[in-house]
Protein backbone atom coordinates (compact mmCIF):
# COMPACT_ATOMS: atom_id res chain seq x y z
CA UNK A 1 0.00 0.00 0.00
CA UNK A 2 1.36 3.39 -0.87
CA UNK A 3 1.76 5.93 1.85
CA UNK A 4 -0.54 8.26 -0.04
CA UNK A 5 -3.46 8.62 2.31
CA UNK A 6 -5.50 10.71 -0.03
CA UNK A 7 -5.49 10.53 -3.77
CA UNK A 8 -7.65 12.57 -6.07
CA UNK A 9 -7.53 11.64 -9.70
CA UNK A 10 -8.82 13.83 -12.52
CA UNK A 11 -11.51 15.35 -10.40
CA UNK A 12 -14.11 17.53 -12.09
CA UNK A 13 -17.33 19.08 -10.92
CA UNK A 14 -19.82 20.93 -13.05
CA UNK A 15 -22.84 22.93 -11.98
CA UNK A 16 -25.11 23.30 -14.98
CA UNK A 17 -22.86 25.00 -17.50
CA UNK A 18 -20.34 26.24 -15.01
CA UNK A 19 -17.29 24.12 -14.33
CA UNK A 20 -16.27 24.73 -10.73
CA UNK A 21 -13.43 22.22 -10.63
CA UNK A 22 -11.73 21.12 -13.79
CA UNK A 23 -9.71 17.94 -13.96
CA UNK A 24 -7.44 18.27 -10.95
CA UNK A 25 -5.26 15.51 -9.52
CA UNK A 26 -3.18 15.44 -6.38
CA UNK A 27 -2.19 13.25 -3.47
CA UNK A 28 -1.27 13.77 0.16
CA UNK A 29 1.02 11.56 2.21
CA UNK A 30 0.94 10.64 5.86
CA UNK A 31 2.76 13.27 7.88
CA UNK A 32 2.10 15.99 5.38
CA UNK A 33 0.15 19.21 5.69
CA UNK A 34 -1.05 20.31 2.30
CA UNK A 35 -2.08 23.92 1.90
CA UNK A 36 -4.84 24.51 -0.59
CA UNK A 37 -4.81 28.09 -1.72
CA UNK A 38 -6.95 30.06 -4.07
CA UNK A 39 -8.88 33.30 -4.45
CA UNK A 40 -12.58 33.36 -3.63
CA UNK A 41 -14.68 31.33 -6.01
CA UNK A 42 -11.71 29.39 -7.32
CA UNK A 43 -13.21 26.01 -6.47
CA UNK A 44 -11.59 25.44 -3.08
CA UNK A 45 -14.74 24.71 -1.15
CA UNK A 46 -16.18 22.63 -3.98
CA UNK A 47 -13.04 20.49 -3.91
CA UNK A 48 -13.23 20.17 -0.11
CA UNK A 49 -16.87 19.16 -0.38
CA UNK A 50 -15.99 16.49 -2.89
CA UNK A 51 -13.12 15.15 -0.81
CA UNK A 52 -15.36 14.91 2.22
CA UNK A 53 -18.19 13.14 0.41
CA UNK A 54 -20.64 16.03 0.67
CA UNK A 55 -20.68 16.44 -3.08
CA UNK A 56 -20.25 13.79 -5.74
CA UNK A 57 -17.68 14.60 -8.42
CA UNK A 58 -18.95 14.79 -12.00
CA UNK A 59 -15.83 12.91 -12.99
CA UNK A 60 -12.79 11.42 -11.35
CA UNK A 61 -11.90 9.32 -8.39
CA UNK A 62 -11.10 9.93 -4.75
CA UNK A 63 -9.28 7.36 -2.64
CA UNK A 64 -8.95 7.77 1.09
CA UNK A 65 -6.56 5.44 2.91
CA UNK A 66 -6.97 2.97 0.07
CA UNK A 67 -10.79 3.05 -0.02
CA UNK A 68 -12.65 4.54 -2.93
CA UNK A 69 -14.96 7.25 -1.62
CA UNK A 70 -17.68 6.45 -4.13
CA UNK A 71 -17.56 2.66 -4.06
CA UNK A 72 -16.91 2.14 -0.36
CA UNK A 73 -18.16 5.36 1.20
CA UNK A 74 -18.59 3.87 4.66
CA UNK A 75 -14.99 2.66 4.98
CA UNK A 76 -13.59 5.76 3.35
CA UNK A 77 -15.60 8.14 5.51
CA UNK A 78 -14.60 6.29 8.67
CA UNK A 79 -11.01 7.37 8.05
CA UNK A 80 -11.91 10.93 7.23
CA UNK A 81 -12.38 13.98 9.42
CA UNK A 82 -13.89 17.10 7.95
CA UNK A 83 -14.35 20.60 9.26
CA UNK A 84 -16.43 22.63 6.83
CA UNK A 85 -16.17 26.38 6.46
CA UNK A 86 -19.00 26.81 8.94
CA UNK A 87 -18.39 24.34 11.75
CA UNK A 88 -21.26 21.82 11.75
CA UNK A 89 -22.46 22.24 15.31
CA UNK A 90 -25.67 21.60 17.20
CA UNK A 91 -25.99 24.76 19.22
CA UNK A 92 -28.51 23.32 21.67
CA UNK A 93 -26.15 20.57 22.87
CA UNK A 94 -23.30 20.85 25.33
CA UNK A 95 -19.75 20.24 24.14
CA UNK A 96 -19.78 16.90 25.91
CA UNK A 97 -23.05 15.73 24.37
CA UNK A 98 -21.99 16.89 20.96
CA UNK A 99 -18.64 15.12 21.01
CA UNK A 100 -20.28 11.98 22.33
CA UNK A 101 -22.68 12.07 19.42
CA UNK A 102 -19.80 12.60 16.97
CA UNK A 103 -17.88 9.70 18.50
CA UNK A 104 -20.87 7.43 18.07
CA UNK A 105 -21.71 8.29 14.49
CA UNK A 106 -18.07 7.84 13.59
CA UNK A 107 -18.31 4.26 14.79
CA UNK A 108 -15.90 4.41 17.68
CA UNK A 109 -16.42 1.26 19.77
CA UNK A 110 -18.44 1.97 22.91
CA UNK A 111 -15.60 1.16 25.28
CA UNK A 112 -13.26 3.61 23.57
CA UNK A 113 -15.64 6.56 23.35
CA UNK A 114 -14.59 8.08 26.69
CA UNK A 115 -10.89 7.99 25.88
CA UNK A 116 -11.47 9.33 22.37
CA UNK A 117 -13.42 12.26 23.80
CA UNK A 118 -10.67 12.92 26.35
CA UNK A 119 -8.07 12.93 23.60
CA UNK A 120 -10.06 15.34 21.39
CA UNK A 121 -10.77 17.69 24.29
CA UNK A 122 -7.11 17.61 25.39
CA UNK A 123 -5.88 18.44 21.94
CA UNK A 124 -8.33 21.24 21.37
CA UNK A 125 -8.23 22.64 24.92
CA UNK A 126 -11.92 22.17 25.61
CA UNK A 127 -11.81 20.99 29.21
CA UNK A 128 -12.93 24.31 30.66
CA UNK A 129 -16.10 24.38 28.53
CA UNK A 130 -17.10 20.70 28.60
CA UNK A 131 -20.56 21.27 30.02
CA UNK A 132 -21.44 24.52 28.36
CA UNK A 133 -23.89 24.87 25.51
CA UNK A 134 -22.17 25.17 22.16
CA UNK A 135 -24.46 28.04 21.20
CA UNK A 136 -23.14 30.10 24.10
CA UNK A 137 -19.45 29.60 23.32
CA UNK A 138 -17.28 32.20 21.62
CA UNK A 139 -16.46 31.80 17.95
CA UNK A 140 -12.96 30.59 18.80
CA UNK A 141 -14.24 27.83 21.05
CA UNK A 142 -16.88 26.83 18.53
CA UNK A 143 -14.13 26.50 15.96
CA UNK A 144 -12.17 24.30 18.34
CA UNK A 145 -15.20 22.13 18.94
CA UNK A 146 -15.45 21.82 15.17
CA UNK A 147 -11.84 20.65 14.99
CA UNK A 148 -12.35 18.26 17.91
CA UNK A 149 -15.24 16.75 15.97
CA UNK A 150 -12.98 16.23 12.95
CA UNK A 151 -10.20 14.44 14.86
CA UNK A 152 -12.16 12.50 17.47
CA UNK A 153 -11.96 9.21 15.57
CA UNK A 154 -8.27 9.71 14.73
CA UNK A 155 -8.91 9.72 11.00
CA UNK A 156 -6.06 9.14 8.58
CA UNK A 157 -7.08 12.22 6.60
CA UNK A 158 -8.17 15.51 8.15
CA UNK A 159 -9.70 18.16 5.91
CA UNK A 160 -9.98 21.67 7.32
CA UNK A 161 -11.73 24.38 5.34
CA UNK A 162 -10.57 27.82 6.49
CA UNK A 163 -10.22 26.83 10.14
CA UNK A 164 -8.92 30.15 11.44
CA UNK A 165 -11.53 32.51 10.00
CA UNK A 166 -12.90 34.82 12.65
CA UNK A 167 -10.44 33.91 15.38
CA UNK A 168 -8.30 36.31 17.37
CA UNK A 169 -4.49 36.23 16.91
CA UNK A 170 -3.84 34.09 19.98
CA UNK A 171 -6.44 31.55 18.94
CA UNK A 172 -5.03 31.54 15.42
CA UNK A 173 -1.59 30.69 16.82
CA UNK A 174 -3.02 27.87 18.87
CA UNK A 175 -5.00 26.43 16.00
CA UNK A 176 -1.96 26.61 13.74
CA UNK A 177 0.20 24.74 16.18
CA UNK A 178 -2.60 22.21 16.53
CA UNK A 179 -2.61 21.74 12.78
CA UNK A 180 1.14 21.22 12.76
CA UNK A 181 0.77 18.67 15.49
CA UNK A 182 -1.94 16.87 13.55
CA UNK A 183 0.27 16.86 10.50
CA UNK A 184 2.77 14.62 12.24
CA UNK A 185 0.68 11.50 12.13
CA UNK A 186 -2.23 12.31 9.83
CA UNK A 187 -2.51 13.69 6.35
CA UNK A 188 -3.96 17.17 6.62
CA UNK A 189 -5.49 19.30 3.93
CA UNK A 190 -5.87 22.91 4.84
CA UNK A 191 -7.83 25.26 2.67
CA UNK A 192 -7.19 28.93 3.15
CA UNK A 193 -6.60 32.22 1.42
CA UNK A 194 -4.19 33.54 4.03
CA UNK A 195 -0.58 33.26 2.90
CA UNK A 196 1.16 33.48 6.30
CA UNK A 197 -1.05 30.63 7.46
CA UNK A 198 0.26 28.41 4.73
CA UNK A 199 3.83 29.46 5.46
CA UNK A 200 3.36 28.73 9.14
CA UNK A 201 1.77 25.32 8.84
CA UNK A 202 2.16 23.58 5.50
CA UNK A 203 4.78 21.41 3.84
CA UNK A 204 3.16 21.34 0.45
CA UNK A 205 1.21 24.00 -1.33
CA UNK A 206 -1.11 23.94 -4.24
CA UNK A 207 -2.95 26.82 -5.75
CA UNK A 208 -6.23 26.54 -7.57
CA UNK A 209 -7.64 29.19 -9.82
CA UNK A 210 -10.82 29.03 -11.85
CA UNK A 211 -11.11 25.34 -11.13
CA UNK A 212 -7.64 24.47 -12.37
CA UNK A 213 -4.54 23.60 -10.44
CA UNK A 214 -2.03 26.29 -11.35
CA UNK A 215 0.76 25.64 -8.90
CA UNK A 216 2.03 22.74 -6.89
CA UNK A 217 5.26 22.72 -4.94
CA UNK A 218 6.82 22.47 -1.53
CA UNK A 219 6.59 25.47 0.77
CA UNK A 220 10.20 26.36 -0.11
CA UNK A 221 9.19 26.44 -3.74
CA UNK A 222 6.42 28.87 -2.96
CA UNK A 223 8.72 31.06 -0.91
CA UNK A 224 11.15 31.14 -3.78
CA UNK A 225 8.34 32.32 -6.01
CA UNK A 226 7.49 35.01 -3.58
CA UNK A 227 10.98 36.54 -3.81
CA UNK A 228 10.48 39.57 -5.89
CA UNK A 229 14.13 40.49 -6.62
CA UNK A 230 13.60 43.86 -5.11
CA UNK A 231 14.69 45.65 -1.94
CA UNK A 232 12.94 48.31 0.02
CA UNK A 233 15.37 50.87 1.50
CA UNK A 234 14.90 54.04 3.49
CA UNK A 235 17.43 56.73 4.41
CA UNK A 236 17.38 59.77 6.63
CA UNK A 237 19.69 61.55 4.20
CA UNK A 238 18.71 60.06 0.88
CA UNK A 239 21.25 60.05 -1.92
CA UNK A 240 20.42 60.93 -5.49
CA UNK A 241 18.57 58.25 -7.46
CA UNK A 242 21.56 57.85 -9.76
CA UNK A 243 23.83 56.93 -6.86
CA UNK A 244 21.66 53.86 -6.20
CA UNK A 245 21.32 53.04 -9.84
CA UNK A 246 25.11 52.81 -10.14
CA UNK A 247 25.38 49.91 -7.70
CA UNK A 248 26.40 46.62 -9.28
CA UNK A 249 23.47 44.37 -10.18
CA UNK A 250 20.81 47.04 -9.91
CA UNK A 251 18.37 47.01 -12.78
CA UNK A 252 16.23 49.94 -11.91
CA UNK A 253 15.34 52.17 -9.03
CA UNK A 254 12.27 54.09 -8.06
CA UNK A 255 11.79 56.75 -5.45
CA UNK A 256 8.82 56.32 -3.15
CA UNK A 257 9.30 59.79 -1.58
CA UNK A 258 10.45 60.64 1.94
CA UNK A 259 13.83 59.03 1.43
CA UNK A 260 12.35 55.64 0.57
CA UNK A 261 13.34 53.69 -2.51
CA UNK A 262 12.57 50.43 -4.22
CA UNK A 263 15.61 48.82 -5.84
CA UNK A 264 15.07 46.11 -8.45
CA UNK A 265 18.01 43.85 -9.13
CA UNK A 266 18.96 40.95 -11.36
CA UNK A 267 18.35 37.45 -10.10
CA UNK A 268 20.88 36.33 -7.45
CA UNK A 269 22.81 39.61 -7.37
CA UNK A 270 21.35 41.32 -4.36
CA UNK A 271 23.05 44.67 -3.81
CA UNK A 272 22.18 44.74 -0.12
CA UNK A 273 25.70 44.37 1.17
CA UNK A 274 27.09 47.05 -1.12
CA UNK A 275 24.23 49.32 -0.27
CA UNK A 276 24.97 49.16 3.42
CA UNK A 277 28.69 49.71 2.89
CA UNK A 278 28.03 52.68 0.62
CA UNK A 279 25.55 54.16 3.05
CA UNK A 280 28.07 54.06 5.88
CA UNK A 281 30.83 55.48 3.74
CA UNK A 282 28.75 58.34 2.41
CA UNK A 283 26.59 58.88 5.50
CA UNK A 284 23.17 58.30 3.90
CA UNK A 285 21.92 57.15 7.31
CA UNK A 286 20.19 53.98 6.24
CA UNK A 287 17.49 53.01 8.75
CA UNK A 288 15.52 50.32 6.96
CA UNK A 289 16.40 47.63 4.46
CA UNK A 290 14.26 44.63 3.65
CA UNK A 291 13.76 42.25 0.77
CA UNK A 292 10.30 42.65 -0.68
CA UNK A 293 7.87 39.78 -0.90
CA UNK A 294 5.16 39.37 -3.40
CA UNK A 295 1.68 39.17 -1.96
CA UNK A 296 -0.46 36.16 -2.63
CA UNK A 297 -2.41 38.25 -5.11
CA UNK A 298 0.80 38.89 -7.04
CA UNK A 299 1.51 35.19 -7.14
CA UNK A 300 -2.04 34.50 -8.29
CA UNK A 301 -1.72 37.13 -10.98
CA UNK A 302 1.64 35.78 -11.99
CA UNK A 303 0.45 32.19 -12.09
CA UNK A 304 -2.81 32.79 -13.86
CA UNK A 305 -0.98 34.46 -16.69
CA UNK A 306 1.26 31.45 -17.08
CA UNK A 307 0.36 28.04 -18.37
CA UNK A 308 -1.36 25.53 -16.14
CA UNK A 309 1.30 23.52 -14.34
CA UNK A 310 0.84 19.84 -14.95
CA UNK A 311 1.19 17.85 -11.79
CA UNK A 312 4.50 15.99 -11.63
CA UNK A 313 3.12 12.74 -10.21
CA UNK B 1 -27.24 1.24 16.07
CA UNK B 2 -26.39 4.30 14.04
CA UNK B 3 -30.05 4.93 13.46
CA UNK B 4 -30.66 4.77 17.15
CA UNK B 5 -27.85 7.26 17.86
CA UNK B 6 -29.27 9.68 15.33
CA UNK B 7 -32.80 9.20 16.63
CA UNK B 8 -31.86 9.85 20.24
CA UNK B 9 -29.96 12.98 19.24
CA UNK B 10 -32.99 14.20 17.31
CA UNK B 11 -35.33 13.49 20.19
CA UNK B 12 -32.99 15.20 22.61
CA UNK B 13 -32.73 18.31 20.47
CA UNK B 14 -36.53 18.39 20.15
CA UNK B 15 -36.97 18.31 23.89
CA UNK B 16 -34.33 21.02 24.26
CA UNK B 17 -36.39 23.37 22.12
CA UNK B 18 -39.28 25.36 23.57
CA UNK B 19 -41.32 24.50 20.47
CA UNK B 20 -41.75 20.86 21.44
CA UNK B 21 -42.79 21.67 24.98
CA UNK B 22 -45.28 24.30 23.90
CA UNK B 23 -46.76 21.91 21.37
CA UNK B 24 -47.18 19.29 24.08
CA UNK B 25 -48.81 21.87 26.34
CA UNK B 26 -51.13 23.33 23.72
CA UNK B 27 -52.31 19.95 22.46
CA UNK B 28 -52.89 18.76 25.99
CA UNK B 29 -54.83 21.88 26.86
CA UNK B 30 -57.08 21.72 23.80
CA UNK B 31 -57.56 18.03 24.36
CA UNK B 32 -58.60 18.54 27.96
CA UNK B 33 -61.05 21.25 26.92
CA UNK B 34 -62.64 19.09 24.21
CA UNK B 35 -62.74 16.12 26.52
CA UNK B 36 -64.49 18.04 29.26
CA UNK B 37 -67.09 19.38 26.85
CA UNK B 38 -67.90 15.91 25.58
CA UNK B 39 -67.97 14.43 29.03
CA UNK B 40 -70.37 17.14 30.19
CA UNK B 41 -72.70 16.31 27.29
CA UNK B 42 -72.47 12.62 28.07
CA UNK B 43 -73.39 13.14 31.70
CA UNK B 44 -76.49 15.07 30.69
CA UNK B 45 -77.86 12.27 28.54
CA UNK B 46 -76.56 9.44 30.69
CA UNK B 47 -79.90 8.95 32.44
CA UNK B 48 -81.72 8.50 29.13
CA UNK B 49 -78.97 6.23 27.81
CA UNK B 50 -79.37 3.87 30.72
CA UNK B 51 -82.94 3.19 29.58
CA UNK B 52 -81.78 2.14 26.09
CA UNK B 53 -80.86 -1.35 25.14
CA UNK B 54 -77.29 -1.69 23.76
CA UNK B 55 -76.63 1.95 24.47
CA UNK B 56 -73.32 3.42 23.29
CA UNK B 57 -70.91 3.73 26.23
CA UNK B 58 -68.52 6.44 27.29
CA UNK B 59 -65.75 5.23 24.97
CA UNK B 60 -67.95 5.62 21.94
CA UNK B 61 -69.58 8.87 22.92
CA UNK B 62 -66.70 10.74 24.53
CA UNK B 63 -63.29 9.34 23.67
CA UNK B 64 -63.74 8.53 20.00
CA UNK B 65 -65.18 11.94 18.98
CA UNK B 66 -62.42 13.69 20.91
CA UNK B 67 -59.79 11.56 19.21
CA UNK B 68 -61.32 12.51 15.88
CA UNK B 69 -60.89 16.16 16.80
CA UNK B 70 -57.31 15.53 17.86
CA UNK B 71 -56.57 14.29 14.34
CA UNK B 72 -57.32 17.76 13.02
CA UNK B 73 -55.09 19.31 15.64
CA UNK B 74 -52.30 16.92 14.66
CA UNK B 75 -52.70 18.04 11.07
CA UNK B 76 -51.85 21.55 12.21
CA UNK B 77 -49.16 20.63 14.68
CA UNK B 78 -47.06 17.93 13.00
CA UNK B 79 -45.80 20.19 10.18
CA UNK B 80 -44.40 22.45 12.90
CA UNK B 81 -42.47 19.52 14.32
CA UNK B 82 -41.19 18.23 11.01
CA UNK B 83 -40.29 21.55 9.43
CA UNK B 84 -36.84 21.77 10.97
CA UNK B 85 -35.73 18.16 10.61
CA UNK B 86 -33.58 18.65 7.53
CA UNK B 87 -34.04 22.25 6.47
CA UNK B 88 -32.58 23.54 9.72
CA UNK B 89 -29.52 21.32 9.40
CA UNK B 90 -29.08 22.52 5.89
CA UNK B 91 -29.35 26.13 6.91
CA UNK B 92 -27.00 25.90 9.86
CA UNK B 93 -24.64 23.79 7.72
CA UNK B 94 -24.57 20.98 10.24
CA UNK B 95 -25.66 18.53 7.55
CA UNK B 96 -22.01 18.14 6.50
CA UNK B 97 -21.32 16.49 9.85
CA UNK B 98 -23.69 13.66 8.95
CA UNK B 99 -22.68 13.50 5.31
CA UNK B 100 -18.97 13.13 6.02
CA UNK B 101 -19.54 10.58 8.77
CA UNK B 102 -19.73 6.89 7.88
CA UNK B 103 -23.53 6.91 7.61
CA UNK B 104 -25.76 6.07 4.70
CA UNK B 105 -28.52 8.37 3.54
CA UNK B 106 -31.13 5.86 4.65
CA UNK B 107 -29.66 5.83 8.13
CA UNK B 108 -29.78 9.61 8.32
CA UNK B 109 -33.41 9.80 7.18
CA UNK B 110 -34.57 6.85 9.28
CA UNK B 111 -32.75 8.18 12.33
CA UNK B 112 -34.44 11.53 12.02
CA UNK B 113 -37.81 9.95 11.39
CA UNK B 114 -37.58 7.59 14.35
CA UNK B 115 -36.48 10.45 16.60
CA UNK B 116 -39.58 12.39 15.66
CA UNK B 117 -41.71 9.28 16.04
CA UNK B 118 -40.41 9.01 19.58
CA UNK B 119 -41.74 12.47 20.27
CA UNK B 120 -45.09 11.68 18.66
CA UNK B 121 -45.32 8.59 20.83
CA UNK B 122 -44.83 10.74 23.94
CA UNK B 123 -47.53 13.11 22.72
CA UNK B 124 -50.01 10.31 22.06
CA UNK B 125 -49.26 8.40 25.25
CA UNK B 126 -50.15 11.53 27.18
CA UNK B 127 -53.49 11.55 25.39
CA UNK B 128 -54.19 8.05 26.71
CA UNK B 129 -53.95 9.16 30.33
CA UNK B 130 -57.15 11.20 30.36
CA UNK B 131 -59.48 8.37 29.24
CA UNK B 132 -57.82 6.12 31.80
CA UNK B 133 -58.85 8.58 34.50
CA UNK B 134 -62.46 7.57 33.79
CA UNK B 135 -61.68 4.05 34.95
CA UNK B 136 -62.33 5.13 38.52
CA UNK B 137 -66.04 5.58 37.81
CA UNK B 138 -66.80 3.09 35.06
CA UNK B 139 -65.42 0.75 32.48
CA UNK B 140 -63.95 1.43 29.05
CA UNK B 141 -64.05 -0.46 25.79
CA UNK B 142 -60.31 -1.14 25.58
CA UNK B 143 -60.50 -2.70 22.12
CA UNK B 144 -62.09 0.39 20.68
CA UNK B 145 -59.76 2.67 22.60
CA UNK B 146 -56.74 0.82 21.27
CA UNK B 147 -58.00 0.87 17.72
CA UNK B 148 -58.69 4.60 17.87
CA UNK B 149 -55.30 5.25 19.43
CA UNK B 150 -53.60 3.16 16.74
CA UNK B 151 -55.46 5.22 14.15
CA UNK B 152 -54.06 8.41 15.66
CA UNK B 153 -50.56 6.96 15.76
CA UNK B 154 -50.63 5.81 12.15
CA UNK B 155 -52.09 9.10 11.04
CA UNK B 156 -49.47 11.11 12.92
CA UNK B 157 -46.69 8.87 11.59
CA UNK B 158 -47.97 9.42 8.05
CA UNK B 159 -48.11 13.20 8.61
CA UNK B 160 -44.54 13.07 9.93
CA UNK B 161 -43.23 11.18 6.89
CA UNK B 162 -44.79 13.70 4.50
CA UNK B 163 -43.47 16.56 6.61
CA UNK B 164 -39.98 15.08 6.64
CA UNK B 165 -39.98 14.93 2.86
CA UNK B 166 -41.10 18.54 2.60
CA UNK B 167 -38.35 19.52 4.99
CA UNK B 168 -35.79 17.79 2.79
CA UNK B 169 -36.76 19.99 -0.14
CA UNK B 170 -35.85 23.37 1.27
CA UNK B 171 -33.61 25.21 3.66
CA UNK B 172 -36.39 27.37 5.10
CA UNK B 173 -38.29 25.72 7.95
CA UNK B 174 -41.36 27.92 7.50
CA UNK B 175 -41.54 26.97 3.85
CA UNK B 176 -41.35 23.31 4.82
CA UNK B 177 -44.15 23.83 7.37
CA UNK B 178 -46.55 25.55 5.02
CA UNK B 179 -45.98 23.15 2.13
CA UNK B 180 -46.42 20.09 4.30
CA UNK B 181 -49.55 21.59 5.80
CA UNK B 182 -50.89 22.22 2.29
CA UNK B 183 -50.08 18.71 1.16
CA UNK B 184 -51.66 17.09 4.20
CA UNK B 185 -54.78 19.20 3.97
CA UNK B 186 -55.14 18.32 0.30
CA UNK B 187 -54.85 14.61 1.05
CA UNK B 188 -57.37 15.10 3.81
CA UNK B 189 -59.82 16.88 1.55
CA UNK B 190 -59.68 14.26 -1.19
CA UNK B 191 -62.31 12.52 0.83
CA UNK B 192 -64.68 15.47 0.66
CA UNK B 193 -64.25 15.77 -3.09
CA UNK B 194 -64.96 12.09 -3.48
CA UNK B 195 -68.17 12.41 -1.49
CA UNK B 196 -69.36 15.36 -3.50
CA UNK B 197 -69.03 13.76 -6.90
CA UNK B 198 -71.23 10.83 -5.98
CA UNK B 199 -70.86 7.10 -6.01
CA UNK B 200 -70.51 6.12 -9.66
CA UNK B 201 -67.18 4.45 -8.89
CA UNK B 202 -65.01 6.96 -10.75
CA UNK B 203 -64.26 8.83 -7.57
CA UNK B 204 -63.23 5.88 -5.50
CA UNK B 205 -59.57 6.42 -6.36
CA UNK B 206 -59.60 9.85 -4.77
CA UNK B 207 -61.47 8.54 -1.79
CA UNK B 208 -59.00 5.73 -1.49
CA UNK B 209 -56.06 8.13 -1.52
CA UNK B 210 -57.56 10.24 1.21
CA UNK B 211 -55.89 10.03 4.60
CA UNK B 212 -59.27 10.46 6.22
CA UNK B 213 -61.05 7.42 4.71
CA UNK B 214 -58.63 4.96 6.21
CA UNK B 215 -58.58 6.82 9.46
CA UNK B 216 -62.37 6.66 9.81
CA UNK B 217 -62.41 2.88 9.62
CA UNK B 218 -59.82 2.50 12.32
CA UNK B 219 -61.34 5.00 14.66
CA UNK B 220 -64.68 3.17 14.48
CA UNK B 221 -62.85 0.13 15.77
CA UNK B 222 -62.43 -1.70 12.50
CA UNK B 223 -58.81 -2.77 12.22
CA UNK B 224 -58.46 -3.59 8.57
CA UNK B 225 -55.09 -4.70 7.22
CA UNK B 226 -55.73 -2.69 4.04
CA UNK B 227 -55.96 0.50 6.07
CA UNK B 228 -52.83 -0.27 8.02
CA UNK B 229 -51.04 -1.15 4.82
CA UNK B 230 -52.14 2.16 3.30
CA UNK B 231 -50.43 4.07 6.08
CA UNK B 232 -47.31 1.92 5.97
CA UNK B 233 -47.06 2.43 2.21
CA UNK B 234 -47.62 6.15 2.62
CA UNK B 235 -44.85 6.36 5.21
CA UNK B 236 -42.41 4.20 3.23
CA UNK B 237 -43.11 6.18 0.08
CA UNK B 238 -42.27 9.52 1.62
CA UNK B 239 -39.22 8.15 3.43
CA UNK B 240 -37.85 6.75 0.17
CA UNK B 241 -38.51 10.07 -1.54
CA UNK B 242 -36.61 11.87 1.24
CA UNK B 243 -33.65 9.52 0.92
CA UNK B 244 -33.56 10.00 -2.83
CA UNK B 245 -33.84 13.71 -2.45
CA UNK B 246 -30.92 13.90 -0.01
CA UNK B 247 -28.85 11.63 -2.21
CA UNK B 248 -29.75 13.62 -5.31
CA UNK B 249 -28.49 16.79 -3.72
CA UNK B 250 -25.00 15.32 -3.64
CA UNK B 251 -25.18 14.34 -7.30
CA UNK B 252 -27.25 17.05 -8.90
CA UNK B 253 -25.44 19.00 -11.57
Amino acid sequence: MSEYLLQATQLSRRFNHHTAVDNISFQVQRGQVMGFLGPNGAGKSTTMNMLSGNLAPSQGQITIAGYDLLDEPRLAKATLGYLAENPPLYRELTVYEYLQFCARINQIPRTKIASAMQMAMDRCGLHSVTHRLIGNLSKGYQQRVGIAQAIIHLPAVVILDEPTVGLDPIQIREIRSLIRELGQDHAVILSTHILPEVQATCDQVQIINQGKLVFRDSIQGLEHRLQHNSLYVAFHQPPALDALQDLAGVESCESLGNGQFRVHYKEATSPAEQLVARSVAQNWRLYELRPEQASLEDVFMDLTHNEVVESET
Amino acid sequence: MNIFTLASRELRSLFLSPLAWSILAVVQFLYAYLFMGRLEGFLQIQARLSLMEKAPDVTELVIIPVFANIATILLLVIPLLTMRLISEERRSRSLSLLLSAPLSMSEIILGKYLGLLGFILCLLLLLLLTPLSLLGSGSLDFGLLFSAWLALLLLAAAFAAAGLFMSSLTQYPTLAAITSFGLLLLLWLFNMAANNVGDDGSTSVLAYLSLLTHYENLIRGVINSADILYYLLFITGFLVLSIRRLDGERLQA
